[in-house]
């Protein structure tokens, strides 16, 4: 191997193991496991919330569109107001106690 | 009838209904399916009527066009590479066919030859041409 | 350079397997550090891969022939972007192209959900890290790319000529960015079932990344249609060949997967199925790529034959994917159980399970059908194989409840449908279809005689008039709220609704190119007519006349061709000009003669067509060179004479004379091959023609750019979310959220 293709080969592999070294060289987190718990729950909740906002949305035009009865929508868009409200509020508990909010 | 029941017996009915149309798919592939074939196998059990895939390489110096009519050689691919069979055939040609090359075309036997079926012709893609380099 | 690109290879191999290590260990241990770690690795394979991949771009672009793979499928004759492309011409170029697409994609999921999915992202990044182990070691010791060879050739192989299409170039990196892209909902469901995770998240975290792929695997699946009909000189867009199946295999069940991963995003359902789609999707996926890089089935695309190793790896890879499937969603089951049940058969879930239901027993068939020839070998002993019209028997009239399906699905509401909503949503579209069937019945006769195809036509009228009854109600609503004109209306409800509308608009794409695939597979028109100049045939009320024929060469092809003037009633309507070329650097060798050679190089059909809204006018010719066979003879041994006699000559003469004796030789040769084409056209020779007349074939690509802008519509990322963590009061902030929405 000429000495130009060695050192590009060299270079490279330090440029690698330096990048992936990086976060070994932090100091260990101690609460990272309860922390993560309480940030995968947020995660979790923020989904079903936008999903839940999708629903209201979603039912909303397809009762301006004629898919749903004024009836219909005023039942449903009110229950799932309803759930969506608590799903606010397990998300402001579950950011209180993860202390990110 | 409570819920429960009710889905028990629409899943009943919805398997059977696939398990029914599974059935006959498989039985008509069987049955539609034409067997492929090495030219060998073709010269010692060919029927006349039947319709097979034959699959070989095409002998160089055996392609003659005849009017609308291409007439040509088929040997097996590997092994016994000295047999082949003769075959007539109309329709498209595909760009790649040529001699030498893999090909598979759907024939049945008349007389002492092979007829193809129209547009039955397919040529393997060569995207390797290492044997150009090597032969040049 | 080639050992440096060698080089990187292992690296890329060793950065995979530790990457795989650390997220697993980090996972484990609940040590963000490696973690961390784990997902830089991701990153720094890309940058690796894309070295290497750099490396060998730029050996093609110089045309570094000491590389085998550039001398092999390469030459320096070629243009810019032919010599670019022809890197994924073979197979070590394509496995390299795989796991460069795969680290891309992979590296852009993780730098997405970076701060998203903690739980999951570990176990998805191995998963994705595996592939990558995978196809590095297939590059770095069974198929490598940077071998270079000893003997450096004075000039590549070439590209082959079939290949020469900008639609084959670009076809490898869609179908592979489709595959790899699939690889990343594929991973997050790994990771979802092994933490138990299966709600919501990772189907909303990856929805992108599948709609992504659909699209890629979309586009690759178009453009080898498009390829087909304008290359391969048959005239046709679809052959249910194992390669092309392949492809659609994967596309279908994602297309399954879209839908029904809306169910479980909203209503919590169908989590076992929605796991098991993706996991079959990838499953797919990679078969397909096994297919056409093991040449495992015959098919006209199936390029290689490597070796038994390369297809047992791969075998290995397809059983431990289905088995760790298999194995996850059986032991997951109690974290996929359904939080909602479906209210009503005629509710908007249900129509969604029924599409599913079709699209599975599509995949079905049509893996039957592909697979055919091993499972007859393995039951009978025989290999059988099943011909177009078996699978136009089932996919047909699959095809036709699909597009009802598609029509009446969007216009149900979710949960339940009342009959008076029902009337009111379905009555205009479903008179749209009757009135279509009826007009053609009275207008366009041939349809009589197609009830399968005019049943089409309906029911995609069905389609196009629903999409366009959604798009006037809500922009009339949207008009009323917001006192805006219609048109600004109609922009800002598709804006805020992109999905939604993005979907509607795949949805009349698809009707349009289902309308365009109903038409020209029913009512195409073809013929083939031998033909002498001033000859002339009549198809479908189109006069064909063989005007002349034309001869053409190049550096390296020789082409001999027709000039076809088209009429109809008397008037001219066009003059096609198709051709069927030889490449002689591609095939022909010195052993068929200096001259001969030209004449037996590489064929490649150039074809003639007209396309129109209503029918395109194509063309293939087939040129009858057996009347100047002799000739070619008899040059090519007048020529080997003159070439023992200059033997001797040559062997002694000075490197300057032997340089212009052999660029004589060559003008001599062309000089020699122009004559016989001369010749040739003035003989007046006949010609085969094959000649189609296929109507609304540009439907299918006018219809698929439809598909694809609805499909970005969809994918667009909507502005960033306004935040809000202070908290108020709730249903303030509700309606507040709400109004600044955008999906």
């Amino acid at each position: 191997m000429p000495a130009v293709e060695l050192v590009i080969v060299i270079l490279v592999v330090g440029a690698v193991a330096f990048v992936l070294s990086a976060p070994l060289r932090r100091a260990p987190a101690a609460a990272d496991d309860d922390r993560d718990a309480a940030r995968g729950e947020i995660d979790e909740l923020e989904v079903a919330r936008d999903a839940k906002y999708r629903e209201i949305r979603d039912a909303e035009l397809d009762y301006r569109t004629g898919k749903l009865s004024e009836a219909d929508w005023r039942a449903l868009d009110a229950g799932l107001r309803a759930e969506a409200i608590e799903i606010l509020r397990a998300l402001d508990r579950a950011a209180g106690r993860s202390g990110t909010a | 009838m409570d819920p429960a029941r009710k889905r028990t017996v629409r899943l009943v009915v919805a398997l059977t209904a696939a398990l029914f149309l599974a059935t006959f798919l498989v039985y008509t592939s069987f049955s539609a399916g034409s067997q492929a074939r090495t030219p060998t196998q073709l010269l010692r059990d060919a029927q006349p009527g039947r319709s097979y895939q034959l699959t070989g390489k095409v002998v160089p110096g055996s392609i003659r066009q005849a009017g609308e009519t291409l007439d040509f050689r088929v040997r097996d691919r590997t092994g016994n590479t000295a047999a082949s069979v003769p075959v007539a055939y109309t329709g498209t040609v595909p760009d790649p066919f040529r001699a030498g090359r893999e090909v598979i075309v759907t024939v049945h036997k008349r007389g002492g030859g092979f007829v193809g079926e129209r547009d039955s012709l397919q040529t393997k893609c060569p995207s390797k041409f290492k044997a150009a380099r090597d032969g040049a | 350079m080639a050992t440096v690109g060698r080089a990187l290879l292992i690296l890329a191999l060793a950065i995979s397997v530790y990457g795989i290590v650390a997220s697993l260990y980090g996972a484990r241990r609940g040590d963000r550090r490696f973690v961390d770690s784990g997902r830089r690795a991701v990153y720094v394979l890309f940058g690796v891969v894309a070295l290497a991949f750099g490396l060998l771009e730029a050996a093609f672009l110089r045309t570094d022939l000491s590389f085998a793979l550039v001398a092999d499928h390469s030459a320096s004759t070629l243009s810019t972007f032919y010599r670019a492309t022809a890197l994924w011409s073979s197979q070590e170029g394509s496995l390299l192209l795989w796991l460069f697409l795969l680290a891309g994609w992979s590296s852009l999921a993780l730098l997405l959900t970076r701060h998203r999915l903690r739980a999951i992202a570990p176990y998805a990044t191995a998963v994705l890290l595996g592939f990558g182990a995978f196809f590095s070691f297939l590059v770095v010791f069974l198929a490598s790319p940077f071998e270079t060879l000893a003997r450096v050739p004075a000039e590549g192989a070439g590209l082959n000529p079939l290949l020469r299409h900008w639609a084959m170039m670009v076809h490898p990196p869609a179908l592979y960015s489709g595959y790899t892209l699939i690889a990343v909902p594929f991973a997050f469901a790994i990771g979802a079932l092994v933490t138990r995770r299966a709600g919501a998240e990772w189907i909303g975290a990856t929805r992108r990344f599948a709609l992504g792929a659909w699209l890629a695997l979309g586009v690759g699946i178009l453009l080898g249609a498009l390829w087909s009909y304008t290359e391969l000189g048959w005239g046709g867009y679809w052959a249910w060949d194992a390669v092309e199946n392949a492809a659609l295999l994967p596309w279908l069940t994602a297309t399954a997967f879209i839908h029904s991963g809306m169910i479980q995003e909203r209503r919590g359902m169908l989590k076992v199925w929605n796991a098991s789609l993706i996991l079959a999707t990838g499953v797919l996926a990679i078969i397909g790529t096994f297919l056409v890089r093991s040449g495992i089935l015959s098919s006209i695309h199936a390029f290689v034959e490597p070796g038994a190793l390369l297809r047992w790896l791969f075998v290995g890879l397809i059983v431990v994917m289905i088995a760790g499937s298999v194995g996850l969603v059986l032991s997951r089951r109690d974290a996929l159980r359904t939080e909602h049940r479906i209210d009503s058969l005629l509710s908007r879930e249900a129509f969604f399970l029924f599409q599913n239901v079709v699209l599975v027993g599509l995949v079905f068939v049509i893996f039957w059908g592909t697979f055919f020839p091993l499972i007859s070998e393995a039951v009978t002993g025989t290999k059988s194989s099943v011909g177009p019209p078996w699978f136009s028997r089932y996919v047909g009239p699959l095809a036709l409840v699909l597009v009802a399906l598609i029509g009446i699905g969007p216009l149900i509401p979710w949960r339940r449908a009342s009959a008076g909503v029902l009337r009111r949503q379905l009555a205009v579209p479903l008179a749209g279809g009757v009135a279509t069937a009826l007009v053609l019945l009275l207008a366009v006769p041939v349809t009589r005689g197609k009830p399968l195809a005019l049943l089409m036509f309906a029911l995609c009228a069905v389609v196009v008039v629903g999409v366009g009854q959604e798009l006037w109600r809500g922009a009339r609503a949207r008009a009323a709220m917001s006192g805006e004109s219609p048109p600004v209306a109609l922009v800002a409800l598709v804006r805020r609704n992109r999905r939604r509308y993005g979907g509607y608009l795949v949805h009349l794409g698809v009707a349009v190119l289902l309308i365009g695939v109903a038409a020209s597979s029913a009512f195409a028109t073809v013929q083939e007519v031998r033909l002498r100049p001033g000859g002339r045939a009549t198809v479908n009320g189109y006069t064909f006349t063989y005007v002349r024929a034309t001869s053409r060469l190049r550096a390296d092809e020789l082409a001999y061709g027709a000039v076809v003037d088209v009429r109809r009633d008397g008037r001219h309507v066009t003059t096609l000009r198709p051709a069927k070329g030889w490449y002689s650097s591609a095939g022909g060798s010195l052993a068929d003669g200096a001259i001969g050679r030209w004449f037996d190089g590489e064929p490649e059909s150039a074809i003639g067509v007209k396309p129109g809204l209503r029918r395109d006018l194509w063309t293939a010719v087939e040129p009858d060179t057996s009347a100047i066979r002799p000739v070619i003879a008899r040059a090519d041994r007048r020529f080997s004479a003159l070439m023992r006699r200059f033997g001797p000559v040559f062997a002694t003469a000075a490197p300057a004379a032997q340089r212009r004796l052999v660029s004589g030789i060559e003008a001599g040769v062309r000089t020699a091959v122009q004559r016989i084409s001369a010749r040739y056209v003035a003989s007046s020779p006949p010609a085969i023609f094959r000649i189609l007349i296929s109507p609304l074939v540009t439907w299918i690509w006018l219809g698929a750019l439809v598909v694809f802008l609805g499909a970005l519509v969809a994918l667009w990322p909507p502005p960033a979310a306004v935040r809000r963590r202070a908290p108020a009061r709730y249903r303030a902030r509700l309606a507040q959220d709400l109004a600044a929405r955008v999906d």
